[in-house]
């Protein structure tokens, strides 16, 4: 409100940042750029670096080295009270001795900004919780709690909001109704949102630039559907949504894609969707881009498609969708989902099948067998 | 399932009330304690207030309604009532100027440390009060360094510190401190240290952070700890008797020369009613206030 007019949101720079934590880097080497005015997520299993960022943007964790700015400002040496920069924290860290109104007022009071009352009336009309304003907080709800939080730091009209996990205390139910809560306030506002999340899901409905962050570095970043349809290493594949790699070899190159020979069998990987420089290629398709098909009914897939064969060990029926489990030859446990749009037989438990996927949805990524069991060790110490 | 709840219901509504029963058992030996012990001389205390001397026979006392004992006593004793409110006044704010920021320190700085240092704080009190006011007296001496040290910059009005209201204000803060510490620690330890760090993030300095946060969240501490202090120290007179001149006295050696010396039952007991009656008045006041918002 103080700065209406004159106030330019501007990029925020990450450059270099580290934070070391003895020998251990929590952040490693970190640079990149939030665009000004994007809800951007920071994606990631506990311990990958993502809250210790933030909180070196919020200026409570001093970096080891590297540098933050906002536009042209070099904020790395401000104190977190100096910073243009404001919070949601993960249990929301509201002042329990302060009434709801009084909570929200914080920070202007702080800056000794004029109007303060009608200020707060109209952030609290924003969140919905006018009503509320003569409440402790204990007196709330989680999800009223959840929005006196984005209240309190957004009133500041801070050049950026932190958002630290904010919705991991709410139930399911809740959680989605804030996520389009929280989506809707941004797009009304206009701030930028840099939110943490170890939540895939809640990272992709809500953010326009999701960065997977995996051991203090970003493994990938770009728009949600982006890196969910066209991952670049196995461990983003793994971690945003599911993924069946094959680790296989290359043998041919032609004019638009590549052949990838995986433990015998043949893939086709278009060379706009491969990111394997060398020889070593892991070919990824996703559950729901394969067809499952009876063995005998072979040859209806269309030519040029990637096929692989199994028998069926397992059928999960989840209403929308159908999930398979199909163990290939060599004893690989490969998922597939399957709309449930067709009336009539699904395969069952043994059933020889064979499924098939186009390779305009396969995706080739670096790496051999060790990437894999890396990768596979890495989700299972974050989850 | 369903034919099975009500029943559940029903039983532990029964365990519920067996429950309610056992606690009221529960109270049972303090109840008697406090009929024993405090309820019983109570009366004793307040009807011995209202004696009536024999005549020509000192020490001697009949059961009266002599209302003129609290008068009397005030008109001669008024100033060893000040002066006891003003020294426990001095100390407790004394204590607590010591032990907040000492108390701030175990909560929030000394991590794991936090136990040892909550043992150092109350390890003085396995030597005797009195032997601790004892070693005062050396510390304090005139020969002691303290005195020599105050006395090369010319700070005592007296030369001396033993024997002088300063030396009773400081042997009351001293024995009556843990009282203090402890329950500030116990309330700055409960304040969750993300608090901090999202005033911080609002654009509050650690001072303005201090004031708005951290102080009124160990309101509750700094109430418990001041009537502790407060409490004990207006009605001491170990440290007066063992620290201060005649000059000194307190309200507490004023009711004890009076039972033991004089013999003046009514007088004494009279006295500690009156006491008694100051400090609960007093602590109401207080606590109602520090239970209002203007206070936070």
């Amino acid at each position: 409100m103080a700065n209406e007019g004159t106030h330019n949101v501007e990029d925020l720079h990450l450059t270099n940042l580290t934070k070391k934590f003895g020998e251990v880097a929590a952040v490693d080497d970190l640079t990149l750029t939030i665009p000004a005015g994007s809800f951007f997520a920071l994606l990631g299993a506990s311990g990958c670096g993502k809250t210790t960022t933030l909180r070196m943007v919020a200026g409570l964790e001093e970096p080891t080295s590297g540098s933050i700015h906002i536009g042209q400002q070099d904020i790395t040496n401000l104190r977190a009270f100096q910073r243009p920069v404001n919070t949601v924290f993960q249990s929301y860290a509201l002042f329990p001795h302060l009434d709801i109104f009084e909570n929200v007022a914080f920070g202007l009071r702080r800056r000794k900004v004029k109007n303060v009352d009608a200020a707060v009336n109209s952030m609290l009309e924003l969140v919905e919780l006018a009503p509320m304003a003569r409440r402790k907080p204990t007196q709330l709800s989680g999800g009223q709690q959840q929005r006196v939080a984005v209240a309190r730091a957004l009133i500041n009209e801070p050049d950026v909001l932190l958002l630290d996990e904010p919705l991991g205390a709410l139930d399911l139910k809740l959680r989605r109704q804030m996520q389009i809560e929280l989506k809707r306030i941004q797009t009304e506002v206009g701030t930028t949102f840099v939110h943490v999340t170890h939540d895939q899901e809640e990272a992709m409905t809500m953010a326009d630039t999701v960065a997977v962050m995996n051991s203090g570095r970003i493994e990938q970043m770009g728009h949600p559907a982006d890196i969910y349809e066209l991952p670049k290493t196995a461990f983003v594949a793994n971690f945003l949504g599911q993924a069946n790699l094959f680790a296989g070899a290359r043998t041919g190159t032609s004019s638009d894609s590549i052949d990838v020979v995986a433990n015998g069998i043949n893939f086709r990987v278009l060379s706009t969707r491969n990111s394997a420089p060398g020889d070593e290629v892991i070919v990824g398709i996703r559950p729901e881009k394969m067809t499952i098909l009876d063995l005998h009914d072979k040859d209806t897939i269309p030519s040029g498609h990637n096929m692989l064969e199994g028998r069926v060990i397992d059928v999960s029926y989840a209403g929308v969708s159908t999930q398979y489990l199909v163990e290939t030859q060599w004893g690989q446990k490969v998922t597939v989902f399957e709309q449930n749009v067709l009336v009539g037989d699904r395969s069952s438990v043994g059933d020889p099948v064979v499924l098939h996927w186009s390779p305009d949805h396969t995706f080739g990524l670096a790496g051999g067998e060790t990437v894999l069991a890396d990768t596979a060790q890495i989700l299972a110490v974050g989850a | 399932m369903a034919a099975v709840l009500p029943s559940a219901g029903k039983q532990s509504q029964v365990s519920a009330q067996r429950k309610s029963r056992t606690g009221y058992f529960l109270l049972l030996p303090g109840m008697t304690w406090l009929a024993i012990f405090f309820a019983i001389p109570f009366v004793t205390l307040f009807m011995t207030s209202l004696q009536a001397p024999v005549a020509g026979k000192s020490g001697q006392y009949v059961p009266a309604f002599q209302v003129s004992n609290y008068p009397d006593a005030l008109a001669e004793y008024w100033p060893q009532f000040l002066r006891s409110f003003l020294y426990a006044g001095i100390a407790t704010g004394l204590a607590l100027l010591i032990a907040y920021p000492l108390a701030y320190f175990i909560a929030f700085k000394v991590g794991r440390w936090r136990a040892l240092m909550l043992v150092l704080v109350i390890a003085p009190s396995f030597a005797s009060f009195l032997l601790r006011t004892y070693a005062w007296k050396t510390i304090l001496s005139d020969e002691g360094f303290i005195t020599s040290f105050f006395n090369a910059l010319h700070l005592l009005p007296d030369d001396r510190i033993l024997n002088t209201s300063i030396a009773v204000v400081a042997g009351l803060t001293y024995n009556f401190l843990p009282f203090m510490i402890l329950p500030l620690y116990a309330a700055l330890e409960k304040i969750d240290p993300r608090l901090l760090e999202a005033s911080n993030d609002l654009y509050a300095s650690a001072f303005t952070t201090f004031r708005k946060i951290t102080w009124p969240l160990s309101l509750p501490g700094v109430v418990a700890g001041t009537l502790l202090t407060f409490i004990p120290a207006a009605g001491d007179y170990i440290n007066s008797e063992l620290l201060g001149s005649t000059q000194d006295r307190m309200i507490g050696n004023v009711i004890q020369t009076n039972f033991i010396e004089f013999r003046d039952y009514p007088t004494a007991s009279a006295l500690s009613f009156v006491l008694m009656a100051v400090i609960l008045v007093m602590v109401f006041t207080y606590i109602r206030r520090a239970g209002t918002e203007d206070l936070v």
